[in-house]
């Protein structure tokens, strides 16, 4: 029966979606479910999509005391029926998700246009120890501290300092580029191609590593000429 | 009033962690604080050493969590200061004696009757560590200024906040003044850069640090000490008094003969 309890991965947490049955009978194969998997759920927030169920505040409090002991925040409730609604509102749950703007929604659901691909957004500051793995690109805002280490498949750009360990392209794509305001990794790969920062003199400025004949090369980036750009 | 319980940690082992809670614990009962510290280093056990308190361990904190005694017996009362208690490690046991819920239940039993609860956390990022995370009210990283200590510090930071227990403060320790100036050591501001977290205090590298733990008596104890001082600063920080960072520039000759002219005292 666990397998019937779906799980989502949406913008606001884990969408965890309950099969017809009773609550009694599901709540601990959920439990239990999380359980066995903890280490995937553990600092998740759940949004619970419970359908038409009653259910009462004493068996979301249960719920939520006995994930929150587990790590798993549940965060909102989602169900059609009042009573439901109320309970979870009491507890001080969600009971609807904000709602996205149409226009953003109706992009997520379309094909991407051609010339654009996915990325994923930190918006924190990478302390050493802290690894991200991500299939496409990645994109910091926040530093990259020394033992940090990001891996993607496409490019990484860091609006911050960049001190730690950066893999870009690590399915092998040469294209893969890496920008920083302060770009000096411990150590920068691209594809197969290693390096390491040379001794900065002088103030960081925003750089960007590529792939050129072979060697991983870093650029400045400079402002274009005031008067050209008047021009 | 309850107590605030404070974790005491640094990733690194050796920057100072048990010099700084016998220190701070001092300085705190030293104002009329009721202030327990509790040595989580079950099997390397320190803080009694420093605290000056080893001769008169009857039980252990691993007692207490077995059941074997109260926990007002195994606490050990400080002769110095009105309200300084310490509940020492078992020195014959290892980490795994001690579990966090045990841990968050010793601090809430001791929170109605005290002040302030200090737990000397191990080195490492392992069992003893997530024991002294469970009951933190807030959280004290030290550091010293070398690469290596900043580089732990940064990874405990990261876990304090994963565990949502930050925003840890830091107490940057054995600064030496002359090798900042010099260029040879990392700067407060260097490792703040990298830290980001908020400073609570700045502590001077001095022998009399090490002769003070030999004896057991606590540097903040001493008023003379330019490093008591510090300690002390850092105290009245937790008491949520507004107070300057103290400069750790040496004096003058010129300077230390007004302070002696004017009959001792510094301002």
């Amino acid at each position: 029966m666990t397998d019937l309890i779906a799980v989502k991965g949406i913008q606001e947490g884990l969408l965890v979606t309950l099969p017809s049955g009773a609550w009694a009978d599901l709540e601990p194969v959920l439990y239990a479910r999380m359980q066995e998997e903890d280490q995937f759920f553990r600092g998740a927030r759940i949004i619970l999509q419970v359908g038409k169920r009653e259910l009462k505040a004493a068996d979301l409090g249960r719920l939520r005391d006995k994930l929150g002991d587990l790590k798993i925040n549940l965060t909102a409730v989602l169900s059609e029926a009042r009573l439901t609604q109320q309970a979870a509102k009491a507890l001080g749950l969600q009971t609807q998700l904000a709602k996205t703007p149409a226009r953003i929604a109706a992009a997520a659901a379309a094909k991407l246009e051609p010339g654009l691909t996915m990325a994923a957004l930190m918006h924190q500051t990478l302390r050493s120890g802290r690894t991200i793995n991500h299939a496409g690109h990645v994109v910091v805002i926040g530093d990259v501290n020394p033992g940090a280490e990001i891996l993607a498949g496409g490019s990484v750009v860091v609006w911050g300092r960049l001190y730690g360990v950066v893999h870009a392209g690590a399915a092998g794509d040469v294209e893969a580029t890496v920008c920083a305001l302060d770009l000096s990794p411990q150590q920068l790969r691209i594809g197969k191609l290693i390096t390491t920062s040379p001794v900065r003199r002088g103030q960081p400025e925003p750089e960007m590593a590529h792939v050129r004949d072979g060697q991983i090369v870093a650029e400045r980036w400079v402002p274009k000429d005031k008067f050209k750009r008047l021009a | 009033m309850a107590a605030k319980v404070i974790t005491v940690t640094s990733g690194k082992g050796g920057v100072g962690k048990t010099t700084t809670v016998a220190n701070l614990a001092a300085a705190l009962a030293a104002e009329g604080q009721r202030v327990v510290c509790i040595d989580l280093d079950i099997g390397l056990r320190n803080l009694d050493v420093v605290l000056g308190l080893e001769n008169r361990i009857v039980y252990d904190l691993v007692h207490v969590v077995e059941g074997s005694c109260r926990l007002r017996q195994a606490m050990i009362k400080d002769k110095r200061v009105p309200e300084l208690y310490l509940i020492p490690a078992a020195q014959t046991r290892d980490k795994s004696a001690v579990t966090p819920e045990d841990m968050v239940r010793i601090c809430n039993q001791l929170r109605a009757d005290f002040d302030f609860v200090f737990l000397d956390c191990p080195a490492g990022i392992e069992a003893g560590f997530r024991n002294a995370l469970a009951p933190s009210d807030l959280v004290l990283v030290v550091t010293n200024p070398e690469v290596a200590a900043v580089r732990d510090a940064d990874r405990i930071i990261g876990l304090v906040e994963a565990e949502q227990k930050g925003p840890a403060q830091l107490i940057l320790n054995r600064v030496r003044y002359a090798m900042v100036e010099r260029g040879e050591m990392l700067s407060t501001e260097d490792v703040l850069d990298i830290l980001a977290i908020e400073l609570i205090g700045v502590v001077p590298e001095d022998a009399a640090v090490i002769t003070a733990g030999n004896l057991g008596s606590p540097a903040s104890l001493d008023k003379e000490l330019l490093v008591g001082q510090a300690y002390r600063d850092i105290a009245a920080r937790l008491l949520g008094r507004d107070v300057p960072f103290l400069s750790l520039k040496p004096k003058t000759w010129l300077e230390k003969l007004g302070t002696f002219l004017n009959g001792g005292n510094t301002q």
